[in-house]
């Protein structure tokens, strides 16, 4: 039988820079990697000595597509860490924000990274000619989760309102009515998206693994909760080390982590896996006309489930709008800190999963220790598990279908390597 | 005529820049027309090394970088710098203070405190700083860079004008003076009278001081401009009871490559 040697290098359309490494001779698997190459960027080096006011700031830098995510986990560890309890309208504007974050991430990665894979073109810009209407409906949708984004953060990317303790300027009533008229208006491109999605036939690969997500009584949680596994365990977020046990991978410049079992998951299909009857009824129709049911263990399907949570969110965020406008904006200053030495654990469910931020304060206000752990280097050891059972099943294919069914499994998981790399370098050959 | 070919690349950065670039061709779709994309890793798979015009987005950290960006510089009439990881450093920077080992150690710490051990055993520390260069820094470090998109991010009307003076074939401009200008132009009051450090007066405007706009102090992302003023900058700061420590504090945000380069 043929030697499949295959390398993918510099994986497109996916946030940062990844290798993909396959080597089999004869239906045996030799060599079986994702690798990250992205240079480090040592972020936890970089928060050493910064007051803690720049916390949120820095870190939002991490990732250009998750600055909110980043940014609201980080004020929620200094916060812990300095014990600031942020008002309930502070709470609300911040799940509003995240809420137009994953919109936006979702969006950007269901049409603009992987459409063109199921049309397939190399890239969305060809569609805009032969799929005019598609194109400019994510379009309408991106540009709307960006405006509400900016709405409350100030800017799209990076958010400049959000402080520790609560918020440096607030969105009046009127913003916040547009932006709910067109979030209604919405629902019609809403709909056309599980449409079109419901439409495409994703490969029918599944492997079962853990799936790990925050999760709250009362609603479908992306800021706070327990750590909760579709194993059976739960675990409060301060003890987040026992989930992530991070290790280190020789090939990879990002932390790997591991559970119970050899891998786990999270992000999307996690989330919808562990908190399914926590979603909207409406988000949960849209998984059923997707054929999508909890536990699904596709991860090809990741992104079905991203179009389940563009319903959920879409929905929420009109009905956080009128909680807000009924209660008023409040033009309230953020919460006064007493700064002490303190240790605090933040944690979100950033568009591609659970996100810790663990941080240690000196007395003078300054950061002296700092974890951060990101959704892509959580997924990392999961998708290489994917990548060892699918690369068999397809071998005898011809190594443009291997290497875009390998491509496009390391897509679905939206990973979001620039991220995940905030670690060290490894060499590789 | 044929269309330009644009590439964009990006080093170390958080990419941030790069999606304000699709954002921008979102509600600028004249520019998408008037270019040809040969080359934008994050949101194409084609990739084509015959090009014009680069967007290099993210500083330099590893010597690899280099030589990339020397055969950028080979091939394109004329190089941008995306952004402040690029033009200044930037965050990015902020590490260059440290020791590489140091830095290396906080992420991945000696002694287990924070990390812990993993099943391949843990890796020497020169396996692991392999490629990293001590220092991060601006492209301009490396190469000539015929214009800059200051900003962390960029500021998306800015990089509208700017493409359009290149296709155009004028040198784009950039403002160098004070951001301070705009921001009593929005007529919001002053950080500096609420006990705040604002970069304002030393920092280029260009982003409508849109920090201050939202209660936010400048934080320096656009750099420094050509001819601070130093003077007005002490008084400014005496007058408020701050220190210049204050203000070299805030700037090493992003500002800390050329506070360094000039110590
Ligand atoms: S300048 Fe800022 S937004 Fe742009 S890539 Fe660098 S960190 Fe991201
Ligand atoms: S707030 Fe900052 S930018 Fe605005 S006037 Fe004061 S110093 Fe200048
Ligand atoms: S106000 Fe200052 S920190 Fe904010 S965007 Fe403008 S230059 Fe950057």
């Amino acid at each position: 039988m043929s030697k499949v040697q295959l390398e993918v290098h510099y994986l497109t359309r996916v946030e940062g820079h990844g290798n993909i490494v396959i080597d089999a001779a004869d239906g045996e698997l030799k060599r079986c990697e994702l690798q990250v190459v992205e240079t480090p960027r040592f972020f936890e080096a970089m928060l050493r000595g910064r007051p803690y006011t720049e916390a949120s700031h820095i870190t939002s830098r991490i990732c250009g597509i998750c600055s909110v995510g980043h940014a609201t986990t980080s004020l929620q560890a200094t916060e812990a860490a300095l014990g600031v309890i942020p008002s309930e309208q502070t709470q609300l504007l911040r799940k509003l924000n995240f809420l137009g974050e994953v919109l936006d991430s979702h969006i950007l990665h269901i049409y603009m990274l992987v459409a063109p894979d199921f049309v397939g073109t190399g890239s969305v810009f060809p569609l805009a000619k032969s799929h005019p209407h598609v194109v400019l409906r994510a379009l309408r949708m991106k540009k709307l989760a960006g405006d509400l984004c900016a709405v409350i953060g100030g800017r799209h990317t990076h958010p400049i309102t959000m402080c520790v303790g609560g918020f440096t300027h607030l969105p009046g009533n009127r913003e916040l009515e547009e932006i709910r008229a067109r979030l209604e208006a919405m629902r019609e491109d809403v709909t056309a998206t599980v449409e079109l999605f419901k439409s495409l036939t994703f490969p029918p690969f599944e492997r079962v693994t853990e799936y790990v997500a925050l999760r709250k009584p009362d609603e479908y949680t992306f800021i706070g909760g327990t750590i909760t596994s579709t194993d059976k365990f739960e675990l409060p977020v301060s003890d987040y080390r026992e989930v992530t046990n991070e290790y280190l991978s020789p090939h990879s410049t990002a932390k790997h982590t591991r559970h119970h079992r050899d891998s786990y998951m999270v992000g999307a299909l996690a989330r919808f896996n562990v908190n399914y009857d926590r979603l909207h009824p409406r988000a949960q129709e849209a998984a059923s006309a997707l054929g999508l049911k909890p536990t699904c263990a596709n991860p090809y399907l990741n992104s079905a489930a991203q179009v389940v949570e563009i319903v959920h969110c879409a929905e929420e965020a009109i009905a956080l709008i009128d909680a807000l406008l009924k209660r008023g904006i409040e033009p309230e200053a953020p919460k006064r800190v007493e700064v002490h030495a303190g240790e605090g654990v933040g944690a979100c469910e950033a568009p591609r999963g659970t996100l810790y931020h663990h941080y240690r304060v000196g007395d003078d206000g300054r950061i002296t220790g700092a974890n951060c752990i990101i959704p892509t280097g959580q997924n990392l050891a999961n998708i290489e598990a994917d990548m060892r059972a699918l690369v068999p099943t397809i071998l005898n294919r011809p190594q443009d279908e291997i290497s875009l069914g390998l491509e496009m499994l390391v897509r679905a998981y939206d990973p979001c390597i620039s991220c995940a790399t905030h670690m060290l370098d490894v060499r590789f050959e | 005529m044929s269309r330009p070919k644009v590439a964009f690349f990006d080093f170390t950065s958080c990419e941030g820049c790069q999606l304000t670039v699709v954002d921008t061709l979102q509600t600028h779709p004249e520019l998408l027309d008037a270019v040809e994309i040969v080359q934008f890793r994050e949101a194409m798979t084609e990739k084509g090394e015959d090009y014009q015009i680069a967007f290099v987005e993210g500083s330099c950290a590893r010597k690899s970088d280099e030589e990339r960006l020397a055969r950028i510089r080979q091939q394109a009439q004329i190089v941008v710098a995306l952004g402040a990881c690029a033009h200044l450093g930037g965050i990015n920077a902020i590490r260059n203070r440290l020791p590489l080992e140091a830095v290396v150690n906080c992420v991945y710490n000696e002694n287990g405190d924070w990390s812990e051990t993993h099943p391949y055993g843990r890796p020497r520390l020169s396996d692991r700083l392999i490629n990293v260069e001590p220092t991060a820094k601006p492209i301009e470090a490396i190469i000539t860079v015929d214009a800059i998109l200051p900003g962390c991010p960029i500021d998306r009307e800015e990089f509208a004008r700017v493409t359009r003076q290149l296709l155009q074939g004028s040198q784009p401009r950039v403002p160098d003076y004070p951001l301070c200008v705009e921001c009593k132009f929005k007529e919001n009051v002053c950080l500096f009278q609420r006990g705040q450090v604002c970069l304002g007066p030393v920092i280029r405007a260009g982003c409508g001081a849109i920090c201050p706009t939202y209660g936010e102090s400048c934080e320096g992302c656009r750099g420094p401009i050509s001819n601070p003023n130093m003077d007005s900058m002490q008084s400014v700061l005496a007058e408020a009871g701050l220190t210049a420590d204050d203000l070299l504090s805030r700037f090493s945000m992003f500002g800390t490559y050329q506070m360094m380069k000039l110590e």
